[in-house]
């Protein structure tokens, strides 16, 4: 797999790159501003764009608009977004960028390294990334009004997972249950909450950030 | 608190005060009644105005009349013995009497300025200086004597009393003066055709005049009521003193607690971690399957370190607020929320670093008040630049009852504007809904041209 990777912190360069190419991945270009980004996937389209949100000149969202703009030069560019941070707000820009191959993750995800693969690799496949801490924020705003008191506690648990863009397999993996009982807790989620069911994972995460978001 | 001043009833045609005319009588007719009542409504209150004069007149010839006494008792000691006695304890009268006389007339002074804002249109704001102690801290004697003496202010009240006990009354006086004048010319029984014509003309001339008239008071008691300059300044800079201190309190307060945070928490994780990894490094040969814990062990230390680095930055400058303003600041603000917030914006640059951060904290303490208080379902944000001021508008739909006087959050959001000469108006009644406005004078600088 090939992947471009935009860092201004020369260590967190090298420790992403070699990280990456510990786990079998392909390091066309590593880069630190925006604009030598726009170039190398402009020149030649990489699998999947890591990008981290502060880069130069003004060390503010550079990282975000960067990630915006190349997947408007290469429409459906999958784009991984690295942060000290997370905002919802920055979320919602970059799932509003075109169905799929989103990611949105908290730089302290780079640590288990297994994890992380996994996700760079989902995101390159067109699926999507959300950093647990936003999708807890998601969760608490919606506590607030009752919408999500019919679920059960492991129904809630399996709805923040599979809202970070995970697929029934990864969900059976992490909570040790069977993937039929996945099946079987998304089933009854998408009843309770209204939603339109969906083999499609995408679709899936799309319509459940949707309607946490509304 | 600074409240944005009412534009306190200043209306001097009182035609659209009154009520409407009555139905049996014919339109011109009542219409004429009601400028008539209006009108004398209006000579009515200029001879309130003289009576306040007079009072004030009053007031001074008192102790006029306490000095007098002594100075003629003490001409006559030559005379008797008693006599001296007699003045000096008339003196001493008069001395005790200074002080509550000086605050009578101060009391005069102020219920002018405020008439004058009601009646004459003419609003005069007061030139006093705050007392030197602390708000319901209990003064001695002296301190409040040596305060009242040396403000320039009680000495310009003392002229205002006497100039308008003598001469100042007469125009407020005019317009009642003049309609008694020509009722009384119509009226008396040797008057002759001319005069009463003179006499309707005075009278409708007296009536119609009359609101000009008090606002003519109104601008001369202004001329003399009003803050100097001088005033003006001393009161600034108390201010601007103040607000520096609590600024300066606010913001070592604030590094204190940074530290705190910082030595409890990351660094004391740091601490930590190097000793795990150093227990690792001695375990690595003798026992790798418990160095490897302990590796995990410190791995997850750093996390929960970053979580915490994180939230304190959040608390230092939020860094969506650097990235992108105050409005994506206050947007990521409402969705975190689990209210209903809806905001709206209109600011096309961006106001200086330090504003935009009291800004957002203010809206941020303003939004914790109402989730934690007003049980509100919902809430609007208004941004607003107009005139080379902030506007931020925050109202909800909660309970209503808000007290700046009693909430310190309230008072804590109003310490923070301060020294940028921010005010907040708190409008809460009981039921709801509040509405807080917050007003900060400042520049806006042009939006940052994107490089992308």
């Amino acid at each position: 797999m090939r992947v471009v990777i935009a860092e201004d912190i020369f260590l967190l360069r090298d420790g992403l790159t070699r990280m990456l190419q510990a786990h079998g991945l392909d390091i066309v270009a590593a880069v630190d501003n925006g604009d030598d980004l726009l170039a190398a996937v402009a020149a030649d389209p990489p699998d999947v764009a890591i990008v981290d949100v502060r880069l130069p000149p003004t060390f503010t969202d550079e990282g975000i608009r960067a990630a915006l703009a190349a997947r408007r030069k290469v429409p459906g560019l999958p784009v991984l977004v690295l942060s000290q941070y997370v905002e919802q707000l920055y979320a919602r820009e970059l799932l509003a960028s075109g169905t799929g191959g989103i990611g949105y993750l908290l730089k302290d995800r780079v640590f288990d390294s297994a994890q992380f693969v996994d996700a760079v690799r989902r995101v390159a496949a067109g699926g999507t990334a959300i950093d647990p801490e936003v999708i807890a924020r998601l969760l608490a705003r919606n506590t607030g009004d009752g919408s999500l008191a019919a679920l059960s506690p492991r129904e809630r648990e399996v709805l923040a997972l599979m809202a970070e863009g995970r697929s029934n397999a990864a969900i059976a993996q992490r909570l040790v249950i069977t993937e039929r009982a996945v099946a079987k807790h998304t089933a009854s989620i998408f009843l309770k909450l209204d939603l339109q069911p969906s083999d499609d994972d995408n679709r899936r995460v799309l319509a459940v950030l949707a309607y946490l978001g509304s | 608190m600074p409240v944005p001043k009412q534009p306190g009833g200043a209306d001097p045609s009182p035609e659209s005060a009154e009520d409407p005319p009555s139905p049996d009588l014919p339109v011109p007719l009542a219409a004429f009644l009601n400028w008539m009542r209006g009108r004398l409504a209006v000579a009515g209150r200029g001879l309130l105005l003289w009576g306040l004069a007079l009072a004030g007149l009053a007031l001074l010839l008192a102790l006029l009349a306490a000095f007098t006494a002594s100075a003629l008792l003490m001409v006559k000691t030559s005379d008797r013995y008693a006599h001296l006695v007699g003045a000096v304890l008339v003196l001493v009268a008069g001395l005790a009497l200074s002080p509550l006389v000086l605050l009578g007339t101060r009391q005069v002074a102020r219920l002018t300025r405020r008439l004058s804002g009601q009646w004459c249109a003419v609003p005069i704001a007061d030139p006093y200086l705050p007392a030197p102690w602390a708000d319901g801290a209990k003064a001695g004697l002296r301190r409040r004597l040596g305060w009242l003496l040396t403000d320039q202010a009680t000495w310009r009240d003392l002229l205002w009393v006497t100039v308008d006990g003598c001469v100042g009354w007469i125009l407020a006086i005019a317009p009642a003066a003049l309609t008694v004048l020509g009722v009384f010319a119509v009226l008396a029984p040797y008057s002759s055709g001319f005069i009463r014509l003179f006499g309707v003309a005075i009278a409708a001339f007296g009536l119609w005049a009359s609101p000009w008239l008090l606002r003519g008071y109104g601008v001369f008691a202004r001329s003399m009521l009003a803050p100097t300059r001088r005033a003006a300044l001393a009161l600034r800079v108390r201010e601007l003193a103040e607000t520096r201190t609590e600024a300066l309190d606010t913001s070592a307060a604030e590094i204190r607690r940074i530290e705190r945070d910082l030595h409890d928490g990351a660094q004391a994780r740091l601490v930590a971690m190097g000793m795990t990894l150093d227990a690792a490094g001695q375990l690595v040969d003798s026992n790798p399957e418990a160095a490897r814990a302990l590796l995990f062990e410190a791995r997850d230390a750093s996390v929960k370190a970053l979580a915490e680095l994180r939230a304190l930055v959040r608390g230092i400058h939020p860094p969506v607020l650097a990235d992108r303003g105050l409005a994506d600041a206050i947007r990521a603000l409402a969705l975190d929320s689990p209210m209903r917030i809806h905001l709206e914006s209109d600011l096309r640059g961006r106001p200086p670093a330090p504003i935009e951060s009291a800004a957002y904290f203010a809206v941020s303490e303003l939004l914790a008040n109402v989730s934690k208080h007003a049980q509100a379902r919902q809430t609007w944000i208004d941004l607003r630049y107009t005139d080379g001021t902030l506007r931020i508008g925050v109202t909800d739909n909660g309970h209503g009852g808000a007290d700046p006087a009693r909430g310190s959050g309230l008072r804590g959001v109003e310490r923070r504007l301060a020294p940028f000469d921010g005010v907040l108006a708190v409008s809460s009644p009981p039921g709801g809904p509040t509405a807080v406005t917050m007003e900060i004078p400042c520049e806006l600088s042009s939006p940052k041209t994107s490089s992308c």
